[in-house]
């Protein structure tokens, strides 16, 4: 065991923990090139219509105001609407900031103000009079569902369910059966950086763009196409990334008018969104979903029947896998599942954290709690009964799927056996306590990823990669993956992450960074240990016991240092010193980790997923409609855990989120206007300090050769898939009574 | 008296150093931090007094400080996250905000440690409610909720060892 | 934020004889939250914190008299306060957050506006921002809004914790304007919105309030401050209730109510509260004694669960007041 060298599976506090603890970290919006200007933008109060008229004399008369653009005198764009299609690719008609006078969603923008201090900017953007020509619009979701569609074109992730055997016809013969339909309120991700852009036009006229994204070279090749920019003159950093839970995969409007407002005006410009204008582009859709679920007495499901609905704008078909996961994850011989979504007059809603799955996941193991309970069946015991080894949806073997352990070892730890069945059967004082579980599923994804891995004449390991860490731990578990692959110590590596310019790399989001960057890096580290080896036999003036043990296969590279045996003495050599043997400054290579051809095979015949068992106690004032989480535990089996510390407090967050979507979290929709009006922090209720109890996470051993090179399957989202479930579920079991719809609020 | 264009002086103490300059009045104490002194620890996020991610020591006490005037606090001594550890060595909140994983993004991390640190002085940390109920004003959308606790009591269990030592 | 003016004045009459257009700064905590958001548009600011103000003193009476420039933090943490006024105490650190108590000021508490989302945001009409223009908050996303006191012209909800307590105590307000000092029971210091709901309370031109003061505390152990609201911390109340009961051999001489959360300002109703003198606690006592609180409310589009949850809220508090044990602020468990 190799005790210096830090390796993947240990609990490393985070690399890049100095520089947010000091406040040294450098986010989006805080550069500061000289001849800064700052911009503010306005935004449209109507939900549809045309600008009539726009009238800027007032707010230019605010000192210090350089220039206000609008759709009349922006600078030239690309020509055609198809480069205006950004990373995530939803089918429609992208929106165009300034691009004409049209009104497409409430808090479009319509102005923004560019100006040598950000007071100035603020001031001048109050003052911009615009008049508005409206038009008809409905930002009603339950008006939308009448017009709900299947479009043409689907999102290049959707999965679209398939049916197996009758489902009806079982439904109409199963001898217990629970419906229901399930709404979930829109929500927004509000990380707590608000987007924000710096763009610093160089002295060459080259654009250097600090953007919050989650995806550098999307935002490069975004920029570049739709500003019509040839591509060398953008380069995109995110060095740091102050959350984004998916927020942050499309290029919002700010990085847009930044750069166009650099453009113009060949300055430096930084544009800073405010909380309110939070509120103004993606959120989590709107949702109904209908499940019907049927059973025999002994709790064996017999047939299950999913229909969803989310939202999405007028002009852009965004989908989300929301129905399939039930049908996947349990046995069940008829199951059938549709899907659609329905066009309102806002803005795209888009992914947030585990998309899909929170919605679909959660509503469909409350159903899986009500039917358990018809069936007088302990929840456990009911889903332990239909406990499905494959893809049920598919027919398809998995990779892997330790969930009986995760309900098992979760079960355990929880003390669910103590439970009683019956609801309201624990009360303590005023208040009514109940347990419930959940299970959750989520992708295990891999993409192509490639990484940079490069040893210098100081000894260092300098790893590089375009991925983005938005305090998901990516810096550190890359440094402990570099750390095993080269066999050394983990302060003599560092890690550069965050740069359009660096090795490809998907954008963040979906879990799938660790075992995809991490992949990259393995990889590049081992073929650089190989092309030292080769190196050091290739050369001229190395010293013979270095060349013996090449041939002899005894040199061994640990702790950072070369191993070999000279005349039966032990004898090392430094990084330094080969180097300068073989007469480099520097060694350097750049790998692709792919799936290759077994696992390309793999993933067409076998299913990935992640999956979890939550079980939580919640304490209900049933009078008050007070609910107050008490206990939280989740199990999760994700593969390999390249960092427990870093992945206990990734679930532990996602957990926090649904705990937020479970009982606070709605972003309330004036439908008249079109616009949410809770859009501050005061209003929009995420969780606080005195929400969260402590929480436990335990990792299950799962281990699977074919899911990623480093058997890692991801944990990021899969904390939310499940967890408001079993809040749901433990508010039935308090209280007996069935919500169906999120959040549920004081007094619901 | 009444020109809405007239600058007002501002001068204030800011991790021991004067800072004297004539400001508009409509600067805050975050944006001045931020934009005109490179002061980026101190994070921004949501200008409006609800998340806490702008905390800052004003005279020793916590105060958001996005809703302070610069010009309205004259000659006060403000210490910011870059102050906590001037000479590079860590305030033990610090270290032990790394050691607890108590943040993911970073972005609430600088208020959420500046709030820790005061509440310690405040002594509102008998229990880990009470912890959660005086850190409340600092929200963290990561959900790094728990670490914060263990972070802040690992500092109380520090502090009542010194405090023991001294004693014996 | 628009550009202003900014002066300190050295003397409260200098402060009171500030221009037009003048807004008066203590804390800040509410008022640059609204310059920010475009709601206020002073031309000039007068920085109120050179004039002293801050002091918590001891009455002759045996009252005490809270300085407006005092923060609410060192208000509730005064020993003289937490001895003799738990409930106030325990109102102020059921609001905000640490961090804003140590900025806002007592005199800024009793000035501060609703959180009507309409209100806040400038594209909105809202009669209280911008008279004559409507309230969009009736027929719209009104789940925080008001259902006592409310009128056509508004039904924003008056979203001070602090005042609630202070007009279960029966606090007076001193005030100090260009015309000279007066002083206003608390319970008459906000105004009802009727047909002019942009004047909050009744304070003149130039007028500044000095000081609070609180009657000589009588309700021993018998209070409570219970704040239901969405989250279990920092944020406005849904429904509060501030209540002092003086118990003697198990009968109530008498008692004070005041609700948040539910009315356009700090809701009392003497009536109730009379109902409560000389009797014993009781489930049907405390149930009329809801019931004649919350007479007349008028729930809109999204808020009736505000009128679910006021009488529940309203006995769960007369019971912890009659039992002596108060709510704690940090422990979430509602006895």
């Amino acid at each position: 065991m190799n005790v210096i060298s830090t390796n993947i599976g240990q609990s490393v506090s985070r690399i890049d923990g100095f520089a947010k603890v000091t406040g040294q970290a450098k986010y989006a919006a805080e550069p500061h090139p000289p001849g800064l200007l700052y911009g503010v933008i306005v935004n449209s109060p109507i939900a549809r219509g045309q600008i009539a008229a726009l009238r800027d004399t007032e707010a230019r008369k605010i000192p210090g105001v350089v220039e206000i653009m609008t759709h009349r005198n922006r600078p030239h764009t690309a020509l055609f609407e198809k480069s205006y299609v950004d990373g995530l690719g939803v089918p429609g008609s992208p929106y165009r900031p300034l691009h004409d006078a049209e009104i497409r969603f409430n808090g479009q923008p319509v102005a923004i103000v560019f100006a040598e201090t950000f007071e100035a900017a603020r001031e001048a953007a109050m003052l911009v009079e615009v008049d508005y020509e409206r038009w008809p619009h409905n930002a009603d979701f339950e008006a939308a569902l009448h017009q709900k569609y299947m479009p043409s074109k689907t999102r290049s992730n959707y999965v679209p369910p398939k049916s197996r055997g009758n489902a009806p016809e079982a439904y109409a013969l199963s001898p217990v059966k629970v419906e229901g339909r399930y709404h979930l309120a829109p929500e927004h991700h509000n990380p707590m950086e608000m987007h924000a852009t710096t763009v610093i036009v160089e002295d060459d006229g080259t654009f250097t763009v600090w953007d919050k994204t989650q995806g550098p070279q999307s935002v490069q090749a975004y920029l570049t196409s739709a500003l019509s920019l040839s591509g060398d003159k953008v380069r995109v950093h995110n060095p740091y990334v102050g959350g984004a839970f998916g927020s942050g995969l499309r290029a919002q409007y700010n990085v847009f008018l930044a750069a166009l407002g650099a453009k113009m005006l060949k300055r430096s410009v930084r544009v800073t969104l405010t909380r309110p204008q939070m509120f103004t582009h993606v959120f989590r859709p709107e949702a109904v979903m209908d499940i019907a679920l049927g059973a025999s007495p002994d709790g064996t499901l017999q047939s299950m029947i999913v229909e969803g609905v989310t939202d999405t704008s007028r002009f852009e078909h965004n989908m989300e896998n929301i129905v399939v996961w039930g049908l996947i994850n349990y046995k069940c011989p008829n199951a059938t599942a549709g899907y659609t979504i329905a066009p309102r007059d806002t803005y795209t809603s888009s992914d947030m954290r585990a998309p899909g799955a929170t919605t679909g996941v959660n509503f469909f193991e409350m159903a899986i709690d009500e039917i358990a309970y018809a069936c007088n069946m302990d929840p456990l015991t009911f889903r332990l009964n239909n406990y499905s080894d494959t893809d049920a949806m598919h027919d398809m073997p998995l990779t892997s799927k330790a969930l009986r352990e995760a309900m098992v070892q979760g079960a355990q730890h929880f003390g669910w056996h103590d439970r009683p069945m019956a609801p309201g059967s624990i009360r303590d004082g005023n208040e009514l306590i109940g347990w419930g579980m959940a299970t959750g599923i989520w992708d295990a994804m891999f993409s192509p990823t490639s990484a940079r891995a490069r040893l210098t004449a100081d000894g260092r390991l300098h790893i590089a990669t375009a991925a983005s860490d938005i305090g998901t731990g990516t810096y550190t578990i890359l440094a402990q993956t570099a750390s095993e692959a080269f066999s050394t110590p983990i302060d003599r590596i560092d890690i550069e992450l965050g740069d359009s310019t660096l090795p490809e790399c998907p954008t963040e989001g979906g879990s799938w960074t660790a075992a995809s960057a991490g992949a990259a890096v393995w990889l590049a580290c081992q073929i650089l240990r190989e092309k030292l080896f080769k190196a050091l036999a290739k050369g001229k003036n190395i010293p013979a016991w270095v060349k013996q043990g090449l041939e002899q296969d005894n040199l061994t590279l640990e702790d950072g240092i070369l191993h070999g045996m000279n005349e039966n003495q032990k004898i090392v050599l430094s990084f330094q010193d080969a180097l300068s043997l073989i007469g480099q400054d520097a060694l350097e290579v750049e790998e692709t980790a792919k799936p290759g051809l077994r696992g390309t095979i793999s993933q067409m015949r076998k299913a990935r997923f992640t999956h979890s068992a939550v079980f939580c106690e919640v304490r209900v004032d049933q009078e008050l409609g007070i609910v107050r989480i008490t206990r939280l535990v989740n199990a999760v089996a994700a593969g390999r855990i390249m960092n427990p510390k870093t992945a206990a407090s990734q679930v532990r967050g996602a957990m926090v989120m649904a705990a937020g979507m479970a009982l606070h979290e709605e972003s309330l929709m004036d439908e008249r206007v079109g616009r949410f009006m809770n859009h501050n922090f005061a209003e929009y209720h995420i969780p606080a300090h005195a929400d969260i109890p402590d929480m436990d996470v335990l990792f299950v051993e799962e281990k699977d050769s074919e899911i990623s090179p480093l058997g890692v399957k991801g944990v990021g989202e899969i904390g939310m898939c499940g967890t408001a479930a079993a809040i749901a579920n433990a508010i039935f079991h308090a209280t007996g009574h069935r919500h169906r719809n999120l959040p549920i609020s004081p007094g619901s | 008296m009444n020109d809405v264009s007239a600058d007002i002086p501002c001068r204030l103490q800011i991790n021991g150093k004067t800072y004297a300059a004539d400001l508009p009045p409509s600067v805050t104490l975050l944006d001045l931090l931020r934009e005109r002194l490179d002061l980026t620890g101190t994070k921004k996020g949501c200008d409006r007094g609800q998340c806490g991610a702008c905390t800052v020591l004003v005279a020793g006490k916590r105060v958001k400080s996005c809703l302070v005037l610069a010009v309205s606090i004259p000659d006060a001594e403000v210490t910011t996250i870059e102050g906590l550890s001037p000479n590079g060595q860590l305030h033990p909140m610090q270290q032990a905000f790394i050691e607890a994983d108590a943040f993911q993004c970073g972005y609430c991390t600088p208020g959420q440690i500046m709030s820790a640190v005061a509440l310690l002085a405040e002594g509102h940390t008998h229990s880990r409610e009470e912890i959660r109920e005086f850190m409340s004003g600092n929200l963290c959308r990561c959900g790094a909720y728990n670490g914060i606790v263990d972070a802040i009591e690992q500092v109380v269990a520090q502090q009542n060892r010194n405090h023991t030592g001294e004693a014996a | 934020m628009r550009r202003f003016s900014y002066s300190r004045p050295a003397t409260l009459d200098e402060a009171c004889h500030s221009a037009e257009h003048t807004r008066f700064l203590a804390g800040g905590t509410n008022l640059i939250d609204l310059m920010k958001s475009d709601v206020e548009r002073p031309a000039h600011v007068a920085d109120l914190k050179a004039l002293g103000m801050h002091h918590i003193d001891e009455q002759p009476d045996g009252g005490l008299r809270l300085g407006a420039l005092a923060t609410n933090a060192d208000t509730a943490a005064h020993p003289l306060v937490a001895d003799r006024y738990p409930l106030l105490a325990s109102a102020i650190l059921a609001g905000a957050s640490p961090q804003i108590r140590n900025v806002a000021t007592n005199g800024g508490n009793l000035n501060q506006r609703t959180r009507c989302h309409y209100f806040y945001d400038p594209d909105m009409p809202c009669n209280k921002r911008s008279p004559g223009t409507g309230c969009s908050a009736r027929g719209g996303r009104n789940r925080i809004m008001a259902i006592l006191g409310t009128s056509d012209a508004c039904i924003a909800t008056f979203p001070s914790d602090m005042c609630v307590a202070l007009a279960a105590l029966k606090a007076t307000v001193n005030l100090t304007g260009p015309e000279g000092e007066r002083s206003v029971p608390i319970r008459d210091y906000h105004r009802l919105p009727g047909e002019t709901p942009w004047r909050d309370n009744i304070l003149r031109p130039g007028e500044i309030v000095t000081s609070i003061d609180l009657p000589p505390a009588s309700f021993g152990p018998h209070h409570t401050y219970l704040k239901i609201r969405d989250r279990l911390s920092f944020a406005f109340a849904i429904v509060s209730a501030a209540i002092g009961l003086q118990i003697e051999d198990g009968i109530i001489r008498h008692g004070r109510i005041a609700l948040g959360g539910v009315g356009t300002k700090p809701w009392c109703v003497p009536a109730a509260e009379a109902l409560l003198e000389g009797k014993p606690p009781s489930h049907s006592l405390f149930r009329d004694v809801a019931e004649r609180l919350l007479q007349g409310a008028m729930p809109d589009r999204d808020n009736a669960a505000k009128l679910r949850l006021a009488p529940r809220v309203i006995e769960r508090a007369l019971w912890q007041a009659s039992a002596g044990t108060p709510q704690s602020q940090t422990d979430k468990t509602i006895r």
